[in-house]
């Protein structure tokens, strides 16, 4: 089940926005390859009657008053900006894609 | 580097804050002595390289102001934390007004955090002079440092080997003195094995016990904020200070912070019931770590625990539901650098210059090879048609892993493990494996899988280097690992000198101390 192909990857990375070289790509596979093999024995320990555990701790229901609390001002948001114009951010073309 | 300076920076935590109440030091003095000590050993190529910034002038700055108050004396100076002056080191993953923040990673490279996390907020307002910011793999993925965008942090037992991972930066900076106290992360080990590593004390406090309002997310239901120091009275003190209640985290626990150096302090073992985990020992271990780990219990019999075997079968799952769990979480946290609003932008070398072309390459660029692999195999276990075989076959293992804990803790109070299968191995040994890195944290990861807390104590040297001893306790227990762990610690330096200690002298490695500037 842990066949896990250069196709795959470079599926993946497209999910995952990040570009990679035909090089990492090929890397990537056998690589994850190997991790995935070892980790698939997680499915076997299991069977359906188990619940899933997505937190360490049976905490619910954590409510607050809904306050303004602190706020950055625009200038503060924009000090790490790599780009930025008009008290905005500055970002490149998002239509015209291929 | 004068004999006073030296006498200055071996003291523990506990013995500055002392010596600074009394007015027998000064923390301008103590924190000078911190600083000439990095100069002295940090930089060059052979140097520790544990910190990544050094924020003298902030440092002093604090520094002065507690002894200014201390002077003055009166209510204020009444009012003082007991651990005011005693400077502090803190990891680079958790975020730092006024000093760089680049969680060891290119994408954060020059970014300035525009608020304090939690922890820091409290580490000012207790006023100890913040040292600097200190190395750790990338984002805190891995388990040697070697990860590091900045280079890697060598440890001070043996400069060729690793300090562990990921906060070997603030475990080597306290066992070469550089720091008495540090604040590091755990996820799946992160600190309590780098503790191992360096013969130091790191403790992971049950999941919620510290705010991570301000940690870097890796794996949100995983990481977790805790002490690093060389004693584990210093581990209770900082711990102390920096657990409580935080409104700015959801999954922060409300309810007293026990008094833990008070239990430290009064420690024994005598009726506690010690449980050794089956499954955390044996193959894979190293013979030498396993004779410490077997006087270790030799030691807590003869002052009167009760060791008992207890069977964990699940564990043998827990690193494959580790690795699923965590990448998973991760590939989504790392999700906001996209060079947007912060941090690295690269434009891609040639074609159209579209927003998801940037990200491609930002991300291409900003990452290394470990965050990659990291968030391709995440991306993968949450993708459809995985999901159910991978991430939720990995979170119904999280509950077989804490139903195992649970028949765990019915016989026994404390369980007991090495922290780590081996001592430090050198540096650049695991680099084609990461699998082979990956099993470091064989022992540490149950304990994030339930929350539970932990803490690593030296347990002696194996070829000349560290091992470390684990204690894990219940959730919301922390008071028992830290009773066990400082019963240890006095039963194995009753008629030694502690592991600390004992830890080789470091040569001088910088431009600095070969030339020092008039200190």
């Amino acid at each position: 089940m842990s066949e896990i192909s250069r196709a795959d990857v470079e599926h993946l990375a497209k999910l995952a926005h990040i570009s990679m070289t035909e090089q990492e790509l090929q890397k990537m596979a056998q690589e994850l390859a190997v991790i995935v093999d070892s980790v698939a024995t997680v499915s076997e320990a299991v069977s359906g009657d188990i619940h899933a555990t997505s937190h360490p701790l049976p905490l619910t229901n954590v409510f607050r008053e809904d306050e303004v609390g602190h706020v950055f001002t625009a200038e503060q948001s924009l000090l790490n900006a790599p780009d930025a114009e008009a008290g905005r951010f500055k970002v490149p073309a998002i239509l015209d894609e291929e | 580097m004068s004999t006073h300076t030296h006498e200055l920076i071996r003291l523990t935590a506990a013995e500055m804050a002392a010596k600074l109440c009394a007015g027998e030091i000064t923390s301008v003095a103590l924190t000078q002595a911190h600083l000439d000590r990095i100069a002295a050993v940090d930089g060059g190529e052979r140097g520790i390289n544990a910190f990544l910034h050094v924020a003298t002038e902030e440092a002093l700055r604090t520094a002065a102001e507690v002894d200014a108050i201390r002077a003055g004396g009166g209510a204020e100076a009444e009012a003082l934390h007991p651990l005011a002056g005693v400077p502090i080191a803190v990891k680079d993953l958790i975020v730092t007004e006024g000093q760089p923040t680049t969680a060891g990673s290119k994408m954060l490279d020059g970014w300035m955090s525009p608020y304090d996390a939690t922890v820091v907020t409290k580490l000012r307002a207790a006023k100890l002079p913040i040292l600097g910011k200190t190395n750790l793999d990338e984002f805190a993925m891995g388990s040697s440092t070697e990860h590091s965008a900045y280079g890697e942090t060598r440890n001070p037992w043996d400069v060729t080997r690793i300090p562990g991972g990921s906060g070997g930066g603030s475990a080597a900076a306290v066992a070469a003195f550089e720091a008495p106290l540090a604040l590091g992360t755990d996820t799946g080990g992160s600190i309590r094995q780098p503790g191992a590593m360096t013969g130091t004390v790191g403790g992971k406090p049950t999941y919620g016990a510290v705010s991570r309002y301000g940690a870097i997310a890796m794996a949100s239901s995983l990481d977790q904020i805790g002490p690093v120091a060389r004693t584990t009275e210093d581990a209770a003190l900082l711990h102390e200070l920096i657990a409580g209640h935080d409104p700015k985290d959801s999954t922060s626990l409300t309810g007293e912070v026990p008094a833990l150096a008070e239990i430290v302090r009064g420690a024994d073992v005598a009726g506690l019931r010690v449980g050794v985990i089956k499954q955390l020992q044996g193959e894979g271990y190293q013979e030498g770590v396993l004779a410490r780990f077997h006087e270790a219990l030799d030691v807590l019999r003869a002052a009167g625990a009760e060791i008992v075997e207890v069977d964990c079968p699940s564990f043998d799952y827990a690193l494959g539901a580790y690795y699923l769990i965590m990448p998973s979480e991760a590939s989504s946290n790392l999700a906001k650098f996209d060079g947007v609003r912060y941090g690295t932008r690269v434009l891609p070398e040639d074609g159209a210059l579209t927003i998801e072309r940037v990200m491609g390459s930002t991300r291409a660029a900003g990452f290394g090879d470990e965050v990659k692999r990291r968030i391709i195999l995440g991306t993968y276990a949450l993708s459809a048609g995985y999901y159910d075989a991978y991430y939720g076959s990995a979170q119904k293992v999280r509950t077989l892993i804490q139903q195992d804990f649970d028949a765990a803790f019915e016989k026994a109070d404390v369980l007991i493990s090495p922290t780590s299968p081996t001592v430090a191995f050198p540096l650049g040994e695991n680099d084609d494996d990461p699998l082979a890195m990956y099993l470091n944290d064989v022992a540490t990861i149950p304990a994030n899988l339930a929350g539970i807390p932990g803490l690593s104590v030296p347990g002696g040297l194996s070829e000349g280097l560290p091992v470390g001893i684990q204690f894990l306790a219940p959730i919301r227990e922390d008071a028992r690992v830290y009773r066990a762990g400082a019963a240890l610690e006095k039963l194995l330096t009753k008629d030694a000198e502690p592991l600390w200690a004992q830890a080789p002298e470091l040569a001088e490695t910088s431009e600095a101390a070969a030339h020092p500037a008039g200190k």
